[in-house]
Order: C-alpha cells, then structure tokens, then sequence
C-alpha cells in the first residue's frame, strides 16, 4: 500500500528545478497593475490630512486610492469586522495601510508609496500590558477564567507554594516568500484570485464581501505556499482585496507583494505573553494546583486572538493530571500588528506556562525536572505502544496518589502514552547518564556550563471551533485511468498534497504516479476550512478517502456484475484490479467501467466525530485526540558573554501509523528548529513609539544551519491512533514545534549550574543568559 | 547600455534603463521565476545565483543585491540552468529529493545554487557555505544530508564555465555605452578626482541596500570590479598588503595561516554569498560602527592607504574614523588598500551577535595582545559596535601593558572599558549587555591565553 511509505513530496522535482510556481512567479497578463500600500509611521492617533499630490505624480502611478474613494470600506477581518483595508481616520499602528498605490510596476509603487505626507494628531499609544490594563482595551469583554477543582483550597491546603512571572516573547513566521496575491477579473463581475493563502475559502468571502457580489463570482486558488506557519491563514486577506478591488475597478489584472520590511511591519505575527503563576505542591514534587495568570497582547484587531488565547488555556496543562487548575486569561488591545496563527496556536505559550511550573518545582525540591514531570503525568492509557515492540509501561501510581484522568476542561485523556515515550527516549538519549556527564563537566569548568532537559508534549487535535472540523473532496478517475483530484486543503510544504495523494493510490490500489492533485480552488471544493490546527491531512486525507470509495465501489459492482461475483471480492492492489481470476490493469478497468456508463468522478465529506465543546463554561471534549512526543536537548553557555548553543538534541514523537515517515519525520525537525528558534534568537523589539525595529533577516534572527543541533536524532513512535483517523495516523504539524521547549528548559539548567536565575524570560538571548547569570 | 554576460550557457546581453538595476529583477522580468525574492537585502539566499568569473571558480552570489554591470562578461547560471542540458538532475539536486531537503519548496532555488557552487569547489565545510541560505521549513537537517552525500560525486561538466572573452574581462577600455567601470585604479583615480559626487560600487553588499531598500538615488555611480589591480593579497617579509577590492573570503582565505582568529571572524562575516561580493575597501570606506574588519586590523596596527588622483596618503586605520559616519576622507579620494605589519601571530577575536552565523555584530573585539618575557607588551584592543566608530579601548590597553597574564590583570582591564565606552542600547542588544559582553570577550582572551579549554563552538554533546 502506498501509505506509510516515506515517498518524496510530490513537487520535489519541481522545487530543485526552480519550476515549481509561486503566486508570484504566475506570468500576468499584458497591462497587469501592481500595487503597494503607503502605511503609517504614527502607532495611534487621527489621520487628519493626506496629502497624495506627490505619490499621484510619482512615475508609472496610475491611481492612489485613499478611504475618500470608498463608499464602504472593505474589511480584512477573519473575525470581528474590525479590520478596514484602508485607514478611515482612526490609526491603530505603525505599519497600518492608510492608502493604495495602483502602478505600473512593484518597484514603481513600492517607492511611491514612500511620497505621501500625513497630518496626524498623534496620541499616546498603548503598547505593554500595562499600557492596555489600564486603558481596559481588550476583547472579549473582559478576562476569560476556565478552572476545575477548589483551586484556593488546594493552594491553602498545599504543603509548599511558589509562584512566579515571566514573558514570553512574539514571533514572525518568516514564511520564505512574503504575502502575494494576483487577481484576474472575468466576465459579468466575475473575480479570480490567486493567493498565497492557506484559507481559500476565506479570501473568496472577504473579496465577494468587498466587491458586493456573491461567492459564486469569485473564485480563489492557490497551488502551493512558499511557507504558511499560520501567517497566511488571516494575512493574506488585504492583498487579495486589495488587487480585487483594483482589478474591478480597471478591468485589469492587479497583483501585489509585500516587500519583506513590509510584511513585518503590515502583518500579524505569534502572540506575546505574560504568564503568572500561584503553585501548590509537596516535598516530591507532586502538584496540586496551580492559578495561571495569562496576558495576551493582540495587537490592534481580533483577527484570531480569541481562539489562540482559548488554545493558550487549553494547554495549560500539557502533560500533568493537576487536581486543581485555574487559567485566567486577558485579551489586550494594543497599537500593534495584529498578532495572529502561528503553528500551536496558543497551546505553545499555554504548554511553557506549565513548563516552567515544572522546571521552578523542581528546582524548589531539588528534584531532577524529569522526575518531577514523571511524578505529575497523567497516567497512561492501557493501549499497546510503539511498532518496535511492546512499550515499557510507566509505572502508574506510584506514589500512591489518585489520578482524575481528564483536564482542567473536562476532557478524559483516553490515549496518554507520555509515560512509555518518555520512558523510552530516556533509554536511547541515555538521560541518566548524560545528566551525571554535564554535572560532572559542570562542577569542573567555570566558562561554559551545560544544561540537559527532556521535556513532554500534549497537543490538543481539532478546531476549537467545531464547525470547522470539516473537509470535502473532489476525485475524478479518466477513462485513461489518470486520476485527478482536489480536497479542501492548501499545500505549504508540509506534505499535505503527497500524503492525501498516497491515500488516493492506496484506495484505488493504484501506481501513485496516477494520481495528480492540483491546486486547491474554491471552485472544485467549496465552503472549505483553512489548512490550520495540523488537521489537513486528517480532514482531507479522509474526505478525498470517501470520495475515491464511492468511485471504486462502482468499479467493483460494474465488475463484479460482468463476472458474477460479489463486488466486495473484487480486489484492487498493486496497480492491478481482481475479479473472479480475471486480471485487469487499472487503466483497462477506467476505461470498461467508462464504456459501461458509469460515473467516475465523485466528491468526498469528512466531520470529525466525537467532539463538542462549551466555550462558555470552558468544559467539553473539544478535541478528537491527542498527539504526544518528548524531546530531550543538551544545550552549552558562556558564562562569559551568554552565547549559547544547542549541542544533542533527541526527539521521540508520536505520528500515529505514519501516513510518510520521511515528511512526518521533517515536520519534527523543522518544527522543533523553528520552535527552538522562537525561545532563543529570535526576538521581536517595538520601540517607545510602537515601531518595530526587527523589520528584516538582518535583524531578527531565525535559525540558520549551523543552530541546528550537530546530534540531531528523530524518530517516529509509530503506534496506531486510536481513533478511526485516516489510517490511523495521527496530525503532525504543530505537535513537534514545542519539542523547542527542551532548549529553553536546558538553557535555564545551564544557567542554574552557572550560578544564575534559570527563570528567564523568553526568548533566552544570549543577553538574557549573561544577565540571568549575573543575577546570582 | 549594453551588459553582456553568459546565462545559463547561452550568451545574452542585458540592457538595463539604470545601472541600479538588480539581476534579480532582470531574471525574474525574463521568466526565470525559480530564483526568488525572499528579502531583497541578501540575508536570505532565495535568490542565490552561481557566477563564474575570470578565475573559473564558481561562486554563489545573492542576485537581489548584484546590478547587473556587476555581472558584465561573467557566467551566471540560475536554478534553471543547474540541471544538465539534456535534463540530467545535478547530484545536488537529486540528493534534496532524495533526503527530502525541500519542503515548500521557496528557499530550494537559493540552496541547490549555492551547494552546486559549493560542490563544485569541493567545499566540506557544508553549514558554512549554506549559512546564507535561510530556510523554515526543514531546520536544515536533510539538506546538510544531501551536502553530504554528494561530496564524491564527481563536478557534471556544464558546471565548469568559462566567462565571455569579451568586454570587461580583459583590461582595457570601458564601453562608451555602459556605465563607468574603469579597469585600473589610475583610471579610476582620475575619474573620481574630476566626478567626486559619485557613489563607487565595490561589492554593493550595502549600497545595494541604498538602492533596493531605501530608493535612493545614487547619482553617478562606478563600478570597481573590473579594477584588477585593486585586488589581491601581497604577503611580503614587512607586511600583508591587501587590495581595497579583495572580497572577504579570498581576505578570509589568505590570512587564515598568519592570524587564524581573524579568519574564524570572517567565516562569521555576512555568509559565503555576501563574503564572495564584499570587499574590504568597502567595509572600511563604508565607516560603519559595525564593520567586523576594523576592529582586527586596528588590533594588528594596519595601515589604510587613500588615493585622490595622484596623491596618496596613509595613515592608522583607527585615525580614518572620525565620528558616526563620518571618515577621514576627501572629495575624490577612495581607499586603495590596508596593510597589516607581518608580526607573530598573537590577535584574538571576539564577535557577539543574536545568531552565531550571517548576524551583524552586537559588538566584535579584536585584542592583539603579544605577551614578551612573561608580560603584556604593548596590548592592541579595538572594538565595533561599542561606539559611533570602530574604536580602542585606550584604558584597558593601558590597563594591560607591561602586566603579566593573570585574571587579575584582565579583570582590571575590563573593568576599565567602561571608561572607554559609552554604548547604545539598539534592537541587537542593551548598552548594558555590550558593556557586560565586552568585558566578557576580553575575559575569553585571558582564558584563551591561559589556555583554558575549548571555546563555546568547539564545544561538542
């Protein structure tokens, strides 16, 4: 069968070539306008005057377009309605779009849109946590608080308490290729957009909302995404309105593309946080409560604010069955890019609150983290483990506790089996002893101090919002026998294209080199979710699943009449269909079933089962199931300048019964060098004055080759999943990028041996790790 | 005008309305939509390219920041051309799709450039070479497979270029038509002695920022690339005397055998695409407080040597930065070359950023610090990043001289840079952390004489 083969991602070639096309690599037709937005340099205040006369004479402008040349302005949000395209009067940031410059060329609107000069009453805007607490700006109405258990009696009953503070810093997708966006105009108002969006169905909304029209005239396509992270969930929706807009307007093609300053400086990006947090456990180590404070700056609109800081909440357990569990949470207004999806969504955040409880008990009792992390694990569930065998089994119960068994929102945790990866990795990595190594190495060397930690992953599976859990399908077979196939999700490199097509072949028993998926088009497939919360190939995987059974039971019956068999004999493997000792080809098949009059295109629809959720109470069984792994790192610091690096990592994580091992095992390793990213380099600075001033790859740091660990080992715990997924595989996008975590809690063991505060902040800078060990 | 050069194996000629104009957005003009922007600043590598010049070594340039007179008589080879021509994936390229080195795909163009330039130098240093390639998807674990893999295969022969025998490689006249790029440095001298308003494009590393960044207007510009007679490395019994024009990693290549931390420095300078454009008259003309050459070269007391016409004149490099942008230098009056007293090799460099590699310096130390009979004689530290200019750091020097090597002695040196300094807090780091870290990079010279265990990027699990 041709899942679980590690075959390459199915545009590889096209990629090493440089054929492969790119939104903006899509040749325009004659005439094409390009366009660029002037943005604000102000973070708040009033837009009292614009005066264009300088852009408008610029060469190769054709139009500006500016609030006045709109009845209605068109909105960008994915949420609230609060997003308009073009500044209205009120300013909300420094990078916000206050006008539109529709050119000849990119480089002739990008520097046009340089000319204008603003009239602004300015006012103080609101940038800390602070800043919004006591202006009350933020959404919701309010804070969001979701407990379970007698929190205030479990802390006052707890035998030891602590509590602590600390940030955790933003940060840019970085997708390689910026926003971009095409639109062709058709005929009778008709619009096709091609966008590098990960949400399709949203743009085709937002620019039928803009244009008036409804979704039917408007179509939006994207083949591939050169990167999506979540920033193109949401971010892309400006540009396509905007190139809709003009292109209506013209009768002309219009395409943009944000300059990469542009695209940090317009764009949303992963959400800061301040985590504080009230403890209660006992001399081991065991937890009995915890009160999480969670400040979330969201930036000047909701966009997806809300549920990312719900998924903050949500994960505010991770791994560790904790009596009593209250999380509080503030959604705060400020006067900067709206910050958005980016991988984990929330539960990253969430999951290092939780973390750093464990690593701050642990140095409180003098434990080893891991043994304290053990101690607090749900148990785990009574399913077999990994392929390679049967699982060591983690001892349950040990210290004689009771386990409840279900999260602080009521969900029961069915398929826990961090005891045995944890368990497991601990063997391979050679924790015990590696620990003893950097102690040992440690209490001899006064420069560079080492830290190891190995750190578990829970990670919630599902849209919180539930009527998103659902994906359609669209499969043709040809008479030649070439199947051809859409479904609702976008490619962005993770695979998703290569797995759903290997679900494909493996339906029809076919060669995969059958199966062509091409790009994903609001046309073929509608009302589609976006590729977001890791469901992509278990939404779509399953939906193109149905629609190629439906296609290859008529196969089967049309056979199965010519030869007076049962159509469940009928047997399709190896490129080859099996009827009552006849032997076809699939091709030969294709075309008798066509002869026959038979229908061979069908559409597929797949709603996650199982899964209902109160937001208002915060109680419920919001996801399917959970995707589990354990990372262990050994990190290095100087204790001199507070350079660090990242030298042995190990990863064991839990794919399900892989649908590719070799994408699934590049997920792992990009994600936790992104996530690693996130809590070290890469680091987000505002001025005074609300304006980024990490705007381009020369300031902000992503990781390049040489951060990746020089011992860098993955590898899949391929137990099945045990609910009915597509194959039994199990979502592998977001799960890997909190494997970063073991850097961070590594770094702060470092920092412990050198005498320092381990309980930094985030991102662990090299300037956070020299002033941390200073502090001692 | 009129910039002739080789594509892909076939001659072509460009015919740029400005000489600003970058080879990327000519490439991608002309349908050759595989090379990608994915900064336009050269941090990224989505647009790398590998160009061929009068050497025959093929090098991996960022195409976003290279105009296209820089290109002129060159071979330039795109992902389009990386392939065989009658289709054969090059060893690079099958082994990425083999080790699954692509992802989404956007970055790929940049590294299959770079590793086949790399491979075709036979590089083994593989994060290195593709250090100034950026990529999000992947955390570049398979791709440094596929690096791997392909070291023995053997170089396909469309990789082995030879430039166009035509205008540009050989001295002589430059075309009427094209934009000036004089082929020596007297022709050079004169022109800027009479246009001294102009701007000289050396490796365009930072003016191409000017240009694709900040849209300004250059005015005149001169294309030095062509003045063979200002590059190149001259090691003699006095001194090494380096050419204005030497690009960073010949720089880094040749000085490695007499200060070997001067070159670990330059392997941190910018990547292998940015140290292949960059030239060391440009780091120093350019005046930046963050140049990473500077500070080394003020340690190892070099010498800058500036010509107007047929006046030349030298001087200590410190004495060359005045203030925050501003150089000793005259209307008309360029940098022809550094040279570096021959002297036991006793520098120690330090340079502190965010990201080890491809980052520009919070701050970079470079301390020359000869120790004869047991004591410190006449100690050269000199930093970037601490001040308006590269600098000394007098009081500490002064802390230091005549002392023996002790933490003592280094600790009193440290703590006298704060007398020397006044640093700024910036989005790379706090006034207070430069401080702290140089103290810290001053420390790590006093353990590193004391020979005291590896340093951090030794380290290993």
């Amino acid at each position: 069968m041709t899942v679980a083969k590690p075959m390459p991602h199915e545009s590889a070639r096209l990629h090493v070539t440089g054929a492969a096309r790119y939104t903006d690599d899509v040749p325009a037709p004659a005439g094409c306008l390009h366009l660029a937005f002037g943005v604000s340099e102000v973070a708040r205040g009033r837009l009292d005057a614009l005066d264009l006369a300088a852009v408008r004479a610029a060469p190769g402008v054709v139009a500006v377009l500016s609030a006045e040349d709109f009845g209605t302005m068109p909105d960008c949000s994915p949420s609230l309605h609060d997003e308009p395209l073009l500044c209205t009067g009120e300013i909300h940031y420094a990078g916000q779009p206050l006008y539109l410059v529709v050119a000849d060329s990119h480089l002739n609107a990008r520097r046009a849109a340089r000319l204008h000069r603003a009239e602004v009453a300015e006012l103080p805007p609101i940038l800390t946590v602070e800043d919004a607490l006591e202006a009350e700006t933020w959404f919701d109405d309010g804070p969001r608080i979701w407990s379970d258990g007698d929190v205030e009696a479990e802390l006052s009953a707890a035998p030891r308490r602590l509590e602590g503070q600390f940030e955790i810093g933003g940060q840019e997708h970085f997708y390689l290729e910026g926003q971009a966006a095409l639109a062709l105009p058709g005929e009778g108002g008709e619009m096709h957009v091609v966008t590098s969006t990960q949400h399709p169905t949203e743009i085709q909304h937002k620019v039928a909302d803009a244009l008036g029209v409804p979704m039917h005239a408007v179509r939006s396509e994207v083949r591939r995404m050169g990167g999506g992270f979540g920033g193109k969930e949401s971010q892309g929706n400006a540009l396509a309105i905007a190139c809709a807009v003009v292109a209506a307007r013209t009768g002309r093609a219009a395409r943009m593309r944000y300059d990469r300053d542009d695209d940090f400086v317009v764009t949303g990006k992963r959400h800061d946080f301040r985590i504080a947090y009230e403890v209660g456990h006992d001399d081991e180590g065991r937890v009995t409560a915890v009160r999480f404070r969670h400040w979330v700056r969201c930036g000047w609109s909701q966009d997806l604010s809300l549920p990312v800081a719900d998924r903050a909440m949500l994960h505010a357990d991770n791994a560790y069955d904790i009596p009593a569990l209250e999380v509080t949470s503030w959604r705060l207004r400020t006067n900067m890019q709206s910050a958005t999806a980016f991988r984990g969504f929330g539960g990253p955040q969430g999951m290092l609150g939780i973390e750093r409880v464990m690593d701050h008990v642990a140095q409180a009792v003098g434990r080893d983290p891991l043994e304290v992390r053990r101690l607090n694990f749900y148990d785990d569930a009574a399913v077999e483990g990994g392929s390679e065998g049967p699982a060591p089994r983690a001892p349950r119960n040990i210290y004689g506790a009771s386990k409840k068994g279900h999260t602080h929102y009521g969900q029961r945790v069915e398929d826990f089996c961090l005891g045995a990866i944890v368990e497991r990795l601990r063997e391979t990595c050679d924790y015990d002893a590696r620990r003893a190594r950097v102690a040992a190495w440690n209490a001899e060397n006064s420069r560079l101090k080492r830290g190891i930690a190995l750190t578990p992953v829970k990670f919630g599976i599902s849209f919180t919002l539930t009527h998103l859990n659902q994906a359609g399908a669209l499969v043709h077979v040809y008479a030649d026998g070439s199947v051809h196939l859409n479904h609702g999700g976008t490619e962005m490199g993770q695979g998703l294209h290569s797995k759903v097509a290997q679900v494909a072949a493996s339906r029809f028993g076919c060669d995969p080199a059958r199966v062509r998926i091409t790009a994903t088009d609001t046309g073929k497939v509608p009302n589609t979710s976006a590729t977001a919360a890791s469901s992509g190939a278990d939404l779509n995987g399953m939906a193109v699943a149905r629609a190629c059974d439906a296609i290859r039971e008529r196969m089967a019956e049309f056979l199965a009449a010519e030869h007076q068999a049962e159509p469940a004999s009928v047997v399709f493997a190896d490129d080859r269909v099996r009827v009552a000792g006849a032997e076809y080809g699939f091709e030969e098949v294709a075309a008798k079933v066509y002869m026959g009059r038979v229908s061979l295109s069908a559409t597929g629809f797949y709603a996650t089962p199982d899964i209902s959720w109160d937001r208002a109470a915060g109680k419920g069984r919001p996801f399917f199931y959970f995707a589990y792994g354990a990372a262990c790192s050994e990190v290095a610091i100087d204790r001199l300048t507070g350079e660090n690096r990242i030298l042995r990592t190990d990863i064991l994580h839990d794919a399900g019964a892989s649908l590719n091992p070799a994408l699934d095992i590049g997920q792992i390793e990009g994600g936790f060098v992104q996530g690693a990213g996130w809590l070290t380099t890469e680091e987000l600075v505002w001025d005074g004055k609300g304006r980024l001033r990490t705007h381009a790859p020369s300031t902000y740091k992503i990781p390049c080759a040489s951060d990746v660990p020089e011992a860098f080992d993955v590898h899949l715990w391929d137990g099945p999943n045990r609910e009915e997924t597509i194959y039994r595989s199990k979502a592998v996008g977001e799960p890997p990028f909190m494997h970063g975590i073991s850097v961070f809690s590594a770094l702060s063991q470092a920092i412990a041996a050198a005498g320092g505060n381990p309980l930094i902040d985030a991102p662990a800078t090299a300037e956070r790790v020299l002033m941390a060990v200073r502090a001692s | 005008m009129e910039i002739p050069f080789r594509l892909n194996g076939e001659d072509v000629t460009a015919t740029p309305g400005d000489p600003t104009d970058t080879l990327l957005d000519w490439l991608r003009a002309r349908g050759l939509t595989g090379t990608k922007e994915g900064c336009n600043e050269g941090d990224c590598g989505a647009c790398s390219v590998v160009v061929t010049g009068a050497d025959g070594m093929p090098k991996a340039l960022n195409a976003c920041i290279l105009f296209l007179p820089q290109v002129a008589g060159k071979a330039v080879r795109t992902v389009e051309g990386i392939a065989a021509p009658d289709g054969t994936l090059h060893p690079v390229q099958q082994a990425m799709i083999d080790r699954h080195g692509s992802q989404c795909g956007f970055c790929t163009p940049g590294f299959i450039t770079t590793m086949a330039a790399a491979h075709a130098r036979g590089e083994r240093d593989h994060a290195d070479q593709i250090a100034g390639n950026l990529c999000r998807c992947t955390g570049y674990a398979p791709i440094l497979r596929a690096a791997r893999d392909v070291e023995a295969a053997p170089v396909p022969d469309h990789m082995r270029e030879s430039p166009l025998p035509v205008a540009g490689n050989s001295p002589g006249e430059h075309e009427g038509a094209g934009p000036l790029a004089p082929t020596s440095a007297d022709a050079l001298a004169d022109w800027y002695l009479a246009n001294p308003d102009a701007t000289l494009v050396a490796g365009a590393t930072d003016v191409g920022l000017w240009v694709t960044k900040q849209f300004r207007d250059l005015g005149q510009v001169a294309f030095l690339n062509r003045c063979e007679d200002l590059k190149g490395i001259e090691v003699t019994e006095d001194g090494i005397r380096i050419g204005a024009m030497t690009d960073m990693e010949t720089l880094r290549r040749a000085i490695a055998p007499h200060h070997p931390s001067f070159a670990e420095l330059l392997r941190r300078y910018g990547s292998v695409q940015v140290r292949n454009a960059a030239t060391i008259g440009g780091n120093i003309a350019n005046g930046s407080p963050i140049g990473d050459s500077p500070p080394p070269l003020i340690a190892l007391g070099a010498t800058l040597h500036l010509r107007r016409g047929a006046e030349r004149r030298a001087m200590p490099l410190e004495d060359f930065f005045l203030d925050y942008g501003k150089q000793d230098r005259q209307p008309g009056e360029f940098v022809e070359a550094v040279t570096i007293p021959r002297q036991p090799d006793a520098l120690y460099c330090h340079k502190v950023s965010k990201r080890f590699d491809q980052d520009i310096s919070a701050l970079c130390m470079g301390a020359n610090l000869p120790v004869v009979e047991g004591r410190l004689a006449a100690p050269r530290i000199a930093f970037g990043g601490m001040a308006g200019t590269p600098k000394r750091a007098a009081h500490a020097e002064a802390a230091l001289d005549g002392q023996k090597v002790t933490e003592a002695a280094f600790e009193k040196a440290a703590a006298a840079l704060a007398e020397d300094f006044t640093p700024l807090s910036d989005m790379r780091a706090s006034a207070a952390y430069r401080l702290e870290a140089a103290r810290g990079a001053l420390m790590g010279a006093f353990r590193a004489l004391a020979g005291d265990g590896p340093v951090l990027l030794e380290l290993r699990a």
